[in-house]
């Protein structure tokens, strides 16, 4: 009983940072039309960041985290000036392969940089667990959970509340009538990268507190974030939400009950499943 | 004799009825204009015909077999096939080899369907560009080798949706001359249109669809003069210019 | 043009030629494992063409089928004590089976979501097979040493596998000539550039697709078996990860999707790359390959989305342009 009430706290708790980081993916995904394959990768330097900051002055993530945000918004901005923009108007197949090649070479970049094994903070600010009723709580991933929820909070806050998000949302429903209205596009994908990035900067500078990080450690988050995305559906936040919990869950408890080695598969099955099934997702609108 | 016909046809988005109870039919060697203001559900009746889209009512007849929920390519082997509205060229292919794509319907081999594909290309005007990328075409040429692509086919049932909208009015002369051509191979034709001046001398039927209903059926004449098109559709902007001309 | 066929035909007899009399002149055992390797990619690049070039299905999932190829052979002869080259039909039976399975499912999806299920297909078979004790699970196989011969598709000599892997890459290339010239490959391409338009035209694209990765997925199992029995060890790391997928779409996409000779061309730019940056640079070598490809793929996709094929291509236009202006100023 306290094994599953275990499972299902620490599901959750994932399941909460899933959510995040699927946010900045679909915002991509609507307003630029563009599906970034190297999105777990954008993570992966968010928390290799926040290591190498912590490394070399002892500032706890907790603390250097607005740094990261930003560094990550800047760079996000700077992979779309480069890296996208000339294939904005390119056919599918350079578009698929555009962010897949970036994905492979922010890769090797930390390969080359950091080396292939895994980091991970020695003594974080934050650390330890509180117990309730018998379950062990970890403190630093109940700070991701919240955090986590307070990012994607103010994400949504920014895409709903704020003539910001009112251009967003208009670029997002159909660019020609939105420059029409003048709303320049480009500047609302640069305003779209640099949130979409940003975003993954509070993820990555939660997550490193309690997950190694190595240079592979996008890939599964990356696949996750699509998951959440199929799932809860598209362009939904509280679908994001609803999705991530359950993956978290889904993996925690496969993870648990049956082997860790296994546990991302039944996640990928869930996403043949509602892809081929459900394709709106959860919540979806279409 | 009816070579397609419906018979209470109604296809449904959600709440909307986009086609709603459609009696229809053509008859072989017919050239009929269907008609009607936007939304009227026109190329959503062509998306049913051609097995796009499932009917959610009533049935559809080609050559006296029902084939509701027949999938396009199993329509086009048998002699249905269309045009769109929005053309959807094979950009990355030559003009010839989006011929030769319907030719291989019933083409045995590739020399086959490239020897027919050019006689088609030379039929329709298009000869001198086989080589072209097609993605480089006018808008014009564009429509004019969707046509051309679809007669490959060789079709007993063309459905052209909007084959003139967007053209310059050469354009539209050369374009209703490749439809009459066309019509005179012994295809029959249904041609949606919105430009009523090329619809009227075309069709020897008109069709009015209005709010995805059929509201009128006739000859061209009747039809331009019937008050309920004219207030369903022609509309106001119509007969002010029929009055400016001071036609008919 | 009446003389530019029977030149092309004289190229390519001198091409064949050229490759046949490699063995006698090319002894160093480093140089033919290179080119066997890259007649390996040459297969599996076109073999990916099929589907991600004609048929414009970009799948990030083709080690599976590479994967299954290798471990069907290897345990029926492990296991079971099947002759190799039964076992490499056996593995041909198998991808085709699996081809069929997966078929239903992500030829429903497009795009993106077709490009995602397939990476998500491929990690679970790799996960299943790291964790599948009776098949070696992640330490893998070691293939048994048998005496060199070819029954037992084993070899000391690096000779016949060279003659191997060229008949495999001669045998893709012909299929690949057959749908080029057939109804299959103009119907792919149509399915590529719309589908909506190919079904009007009387295109089955499902059964079109199917056809398509059926047999991209029996020649990639082909390979996969050949490797086994060249390299006599596997494991899902090196025949089923996501690495080997990327590396077998590249090949094609460097080269030029969806082009005859592409796949050919990137698979004789790539595959020294690799090795060598391999050989050099030793195990941190893989950052250097990673690097090196990102940055590849990255620019063909900004600069030249039609690979290193549509660059000859336009270079040949612009010669023969040239050529014709001549011509005209003499004439
Ligand atoms: N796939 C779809 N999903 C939901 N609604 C649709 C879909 N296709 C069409 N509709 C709706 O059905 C109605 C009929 O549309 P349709 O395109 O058939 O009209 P039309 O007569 O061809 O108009 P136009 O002259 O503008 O081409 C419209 O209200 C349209 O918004
Ligand atoms: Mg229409």
């Amino acid at each position: 009983m306290t094994d599953l009430m275990q499972v299902l706290a620490s599901g959750v708790l994932m399941g909460l940072v899933y959510a995040l980081i699927s946010l900045g993916l679909t915002l991509i995904w609507g307003v630029v039309e563009i599906v970034n394959f190297a999105h777990g990768d954008f993570l992966m330097l968010a928390m290799y960041l926040a290591f190498t900051i912590y490394a070399a002055f002892h500032l706890d993530p907790l603390i250097s985290l607005p740094l990261v945000v930003i560094a990550l918004a800047i760079f996000g901005v700077i992979i779309h000036k480069f890296v996208i923009r000339p294939v904005l108007k390119a056919p599918m197949l350079a578009q698929i392969f555009v962010t897949f090649g970036l994905m492979i070479f922010l890769r090797g970049m930390a390969q080359f940089i950091w080396g292939p094994d895994y980091k991970a903070i020695p003594d974080p600010l934050v650390s330890g667990s509180v117990q309730i009723g018998g379950v062990y709580l970890s403190l630093p991933q109940m700070v991701a959970g919240v955090g986590s929820v307070l990012g994607a909070a103010i994400i949504a806050w920014i895409v709903y509340r704020t003539e910001l998000g009112r251009g967003l949302r208009a670029v997002a429903e159909d660019r020609e009538a939105a420059s029409l209205m003048g709303i320049s596009p480009e500047k609302m994908y640069i305003a779209t990268w640099a949130l979409g990035a940003g975003s993954l900067g509070i993820a990555g500078a939660l997550l490193v507190n309690f997950f190694y990080v190595f240079p592979e450690v996008g890939g599964v988050f990356g696949l996750l974030a699509f998951v959440t995305v199929a799932l809860g559906g598209f362009g939904s936040v509280a679908g994001a939400f609803i999705a991530g919990i359950i993956i978290g869950l889904v993996q925690m408890s496969a993870g648990f009950f049956i082997d860790p080695a296994i546990k991302d598969i039944p996640v990928y099955l869930i996403y043949l499943l509602v892809v081929v099934l459900r394709p709106q997702g959860l919540l979806g609108e279409f | 004799m009816k070579l397609l016909e419906t018979r209470g046809l109604t296809k449904r988005f959600g709440g909307l009825l986009a086609n709603n109870n459609v009696d229809f039919y053509v008859d072989k060697g017919e050239m009929v204009g269907l008609i009607g203001p936007n939304g009227a559900g026109k190329t959503t009746f062509f998306n049913v015909l051609t097995g796009f889209y499932k009917p959610d009512g009533g049935q559809v007849l080609f050559k006296g077999q029902s084939v509701g929920g027949k999938s396009p390519e199993w329509l086009c082997a048998r002699g249905l096939t269309r045009t769109f509205q929005v053309v959807k060229t094979l950009k990355g292919m030559s003009v010839l080899e989006n011929v030769m794509v319907g030719a291989f319907v019933h083409a045995r081999n590739a020399s086959e369907a490239r020897r027919k594909s050019e006689e088609i290309l030379r039929f329709g005007g298009l000869y001198e560009k086989k080589d072209m990328q097609a993605g480089g075409l006018t808008i014009a040429d564009k429509k004019r080798l969707e046509m051309l692509r679809a007669l490959a086919t060789e079709p007993d049932l063309l459905l052209l949706d909007e084959a003139m909208a967007g053209l310059n009015p050469s354009e539209v002369q050369e374009a209703v001359a490749l439809v009459r051509r066309i019509h005179q191979e012994g295809v029959t034709i249904i041609l949606v249109e919105h430009v009523m001046e090329v619809v009227m001398p075309l069709s020897q039927r008109v069709v009015v669809l209005a709010g995805g209903e059929k509201i009128a059926e006739g000859p061209p004449d009747v039809i331009a003069h019937d008050p309920v098109v004219i207030q369903a559709y022609l509309g106001e902007k119509y007969a002010r210019r029929r009055q400016a001309l001071g036609e008919l | 043009m009446a003389r530019r066929i029977p030149r092309q035909a004289w190229a390519l007899g001198l091409f064949l030629l050229i490759l046949l009399l490699i063995p006698l002149a090319i002894t160093n055992r480093y140089w033919m494992n290179l080119l066997i390797t890259t007649f390996m990619f040459v297969s599996l690049g076109q073999a990916w063409n099929w589907v991600g070039g004609y048929a414009g299905q970009i799948s990030f999932g083709h080690a599976a089928f590479f994967g299954l190829g290798a471990y069907t052979s290897t345990l029926l002869l492990t296991k079971f004590g099947v002759n190799p080259w039964l076992g490499m039909l056996a593995a041909g039976v198998v991808a085709i089976a699996v081809a069929f399975l997966i078929g239903w499912p992500v030829f429903r999806l497009q795009g993106h979501y077709f490009a995602i299920a397939t990476i998500a297909l491929g990690e679970i078979l790799r996960i299943g097979f790291d964790n599948w004790e009776w098949a070696g699970g992640a330490s893998g196989i070691e293939l048994p040493i048998m005496e060199s011969s070819f029954l037992h598709f084993q070899f000391f000599s690096k000779v016949p596998y060279y003659f191997i892997a060229l008949a495999l890459a001669l045998i893709t290339y012909g299929i690949t000539w057959w749908m080029t010239n057939s109804k299959v490959g103009y119907y792919l391409r149509a399915i590529r550039e719309d589908q909506d338009a190919a079904r009007a035209l009387g295109v089955n694209p499902t059964k079109y697709k199917y056809i398509a990765l059926m047999l991209s997925a029996m020649i990639t199992a082909f390979v996969g078996t050949f490797y086994a029995q060249y390299i006599l060890f596997i494991d899902p790391a090196s025949t089923m990860a996501l690495d080997l997928s990327i590396l077998i779409s590249l090949v094609a996409v460097l080269g030029g999707a969806g082009s005859f000779l592409g796949p050919l061309l990137g698979a004789f730019l790539l595959i020294p790359i690799n090795e060598l940056t391999r050989s050099f640079l030793g195990g941190g070598g893989r950052a250097y390959n990673l690097i090196i490809y990102g940055a590849l793929i990255m620019a063909i996709a900004i600069w030249q989305p039609g690979g290193l094929w549509e660059l000859l291509e336009r270079w040949r236009k612009r010669r023969r342009g040239r050529k014709q202006e001549v011509t005209h100023e003499a004439a």
